[in-house]
């Protein structure tokens, strides 16, 4: 028995160093095609992996890998260079940028989103609300629904005197940092005393995570309020409430109602930014977009030369063709102008 | 007779000759092996400290005791004191135990001394079943059955008999609170409590039981006074157990604890663990400061964690040893 064993041992180390070999045969037969890796964002994850799937009808020779792994995530791993391209619901801050390991970094805008606030109120379907009021309902300033500052807006509804019950993300969020930018743009209390950010210090509420959290948390707890994504109140139909916009008109969130938001904004040739109260009687005025995280100048990879190029053509794919796949997803695309602007910076991208 | 052996003395010798390189090199080598792989567990141990320690070392040099004592959660200012999270982790899993341990030890004393013999395995099987539960399902569980139930029956009810205290006071309308979150740990906590508890009862001389009853003791008295009172710092062991599993529940927690960061003196309102903060902001800390405070609330959990299964062992050995138990 123990003189078999010896044998036996070296049979099955023979087999195990010849599937290793052939792993690694395998892994540099696939080298020859370009493969992209990303990583960060779970918001736009949905219409990435569509993007990615449709690109390989166009170009067989790449395939993408995407992690969606949060932005944090997908901010730090692009940051150390980890990954070819990373992806984040928030703007990368100045402190990080100047982090970057491999120079300057794009923000690639790619699609639209917008928060939009639900509510279960019994009896209630519709609500109209301005952001003041919004922002002294998550101040807690506000604390009941037969408040004047909600009812003086919706004279048709009866609202009972009940207790409001505020819901909000307990997790870092994109929609998050839209939405507190937003009431920081409506009321100097909130901007004094929270802020924006992709969490921040709630002074009031209940937290649920991701927008499924909000969701169900709105949906038990009567009398309440909380923000999620327009993607999701749509597939889920959830009621939503109308917002003033700085037209003075109520707009119910859509996605037209978004794209035309971003198209009558002031937006920076840096691309960081988010798009709150932006002129326009049609704009819905809490959204913004999610952006790719690309090098200026794309890090040179000897095994994949072609890389660069492959990255960039990816990146006008999905700047052009690519956006009409953003409808169907519930998504907003980029306004056309939008598109072009970014456009042109792709095109600046050195590999 | 000598000529008939001394052949084989040679054979022998040549067969030990040639097998013993052979086994002893195995011998060693699955020695080694399994030293190597023993070491691994050990190294994973020591890696997993150093690394929240030197990624919490920023974190804890900027603020200090502070961060212990403090309960603000900003990341907008970053600034960050844990309090809230380490409060909210404390009161949960106490509570926790406070309603699995009766529960546990009852029925780890039904299954020893009083179920009869056919009854016994399935109820273990069924007890050991809810260990293997999933974390989330019995998250989803709570938000589905036990949530609704709460606010409507169970809090109200609570309020009107203790309202008194602190603790039981304010609004209870929502279900998403401290006192659920209990409650749903308190369910996972239930299989290890109760399968520990069985062992140590278990464990308990026969002798003991008979001698009680020789004096003539009801089957009450035998259990309390030659079984419970035997079997005690075993039991206690068997609590610390559960309760550094109640220290790390995770899923289920954030689903229904409402996640505010701070520290309400009611428990009908929401709070939030170490577990679970880390759990629902990780993925999206972008800023370094915030990122370290997360992983500095991942140290407390670690040590804290360690901390309470080192007593537990050192409990459950001394309370083996006084009933002649090996644990």
């Amino acid at each position: 028995m123990i003189r078999n064993s010896s044998p036996s041992f070296t049979r099955r180390a023979f087999v195990a160093a010849a599937a290793a070999a052939c792993l690694g045969l395998g892994m540099s037969a696939a080298a020859q095609s370009s493969s992209l890796t990303g990583a960060g964002a779970s918001f736009p994850f949905p219409i990435y992996s569509k993007w990615f799937a449709e690109y390989k009808k166009v170009d067989g020779s790449v395939s993408i890998n995407y992690q969606s792994v949060g932005s944090g995530g997908g901010q730090k791993q692009i940051l150390e260079q980890t990954v070819d391209f990373g992806a984040s619901d928030g703007p990368v801050s100045d402190e990080n940028l100047g982090k970057a390991k491999g120079g300057k970094l794009l923000h690639i805008p790619t699609v639209a989103g917008a928060v939009v606030l639900t509510f279960n109120v019994e009896g209630v379907t519709a609500l109209k609300l301005d952001g003041p009021t919004v922002a002294d309902i998550f101040l807690g300033k506000v604390k009941k629904w037969n408040d004047p500052a909600i009812a003086g807006q919706n004279p048709q509804t009866k609202l009972p005197d009940a207790e409001i019950v505020v819901v909000h993300r307990a997790d870092g969020s994109g929609t998050s940092y839209i939405f507190t930018d937003f009431l920081s743009a409506v009321s100097p209390e909130w901007k004094a005393k929270v802020g924006t950010n992709t969490a921040v210090s709630w002074p009031t509420g209940l937290g649920g995570k991701g927008n499924e959290g909000v969701t169900s948390q709105v949906k038990q707890n009567a009398n309440s309020i909380g923000y999620v994504e327009l993607i999701f109140a749509r597939q889920q139909k959830l009621p939503v409430a109308d917002m003033k916009n700085s037209a003075g008109k109520y707009v119910t969130p859509s996605l037209e109602s978004v794209t035309a938001a971003i198209g009558a904004a002031q937006i920076p040739d840096d691309f960081r930014f988010s798009i709150v109260n932006p002129p326009g009687e049609g704009a819905y005025p809490i959204s913004g977009v999610t952006w790719l995280l690309v090098y200026e100048q794309i890090k040179k990879d000897d095994k994949d030369p072609n890389k660069g190029k492959k990255l960039v053509d990816f990146l006008k794919w999905a700047l052009g063709d690519g956006q009409k796949y953003a409808k169907q997803l519930d998504y907003s695309p980029l306004p056309e102008a939008l598109q072009k602007r970014v456009l042109d910076r792709v095109a600046t991208i050195k590999y | 007779m000598s000529a008939l052996a001394e052949p084989l003395v040679p054979v022998a010798n040549s067969v030990a000759a040639r097998m013993k390189p052979v086994s002893r090199l195995s011998d060693n080598a699955f020695r080694w092996l399994c030293l190597a792989m023993a070491s691994v567990v050990l190294l994973l141990i020591v890696l997993v400290g150093w690394q929240l320690a030197s990624g919490a070392w920023s974190t804890l040099r900027q603020f200090g005791v502070s961060f212990f004592t403090r309960s603000v959660w900003d990341p907008v200012q970053n600034d960050y004191g844990a309090l809230p999270f380490i409060y909210g982790t404390a009161v949960s899993s106490l509570l926790a135990l406070l309603v699995a341990t009766p529960l546990a030890v009852a029925t780890a004393i039904f299954l020893t001394e009083i179920a009869p013999r056919w009854m016994r395995q399935p109820v273990v099987f069924l007890v050991e079943m809810l260990a293997a539960i999933p974390s989330v399902i019995l998250g989803l569980w709570a938000i589905f059955v036990l949530l609704p139930l709460l606010p409507k029956h169970v809090f109200p009810a609570l309020k009107s008999a203790l309202g008194w205290i602190p603790l039981f006071s304010g609004s209870t309308s929502s279900g998403y609170t401290m006192l659920s979150a209990a409650l749903v740990i308190a369910v996972m906590i239930l299989p290890i409590i109760t399968s520990v508890s069985r062992e140590i009862l278990r464990s308990v001389p026969d002798l003991q039981r008979e001698a009680a009853y020789g004096l003539g003791a009801t089957r009450w008295e035998v259990t309390r006074i030659a079984v419970l009172s035997y079997a005690k710092k075993g039991i206690f062991g068997a609590m610390i157990l559960g309760l550094g599993r109640a220290l790390g529940e995770t899923m289920a927690v954030t689903m229904v604890i409402g996640n505010a960061n701070k520290i309400s003196p009611s428990l009908f309102a929401p709070g939030n663990t170490l577990a679970s903060v880390i759990a629902s902001q990780f993925a999206e800390a972008t800023d370094d400061t915030y990122r370290n405070a997360l992983v500095a609330v991942g140290l407390v959990l670690f040590v804290l964690t360690l901390l309470i299964n080192y007593v537990a062992r050192l409990l459950l050995r001394l309370g083996g040893a006084q009933t002649g138990a090996v644990s």
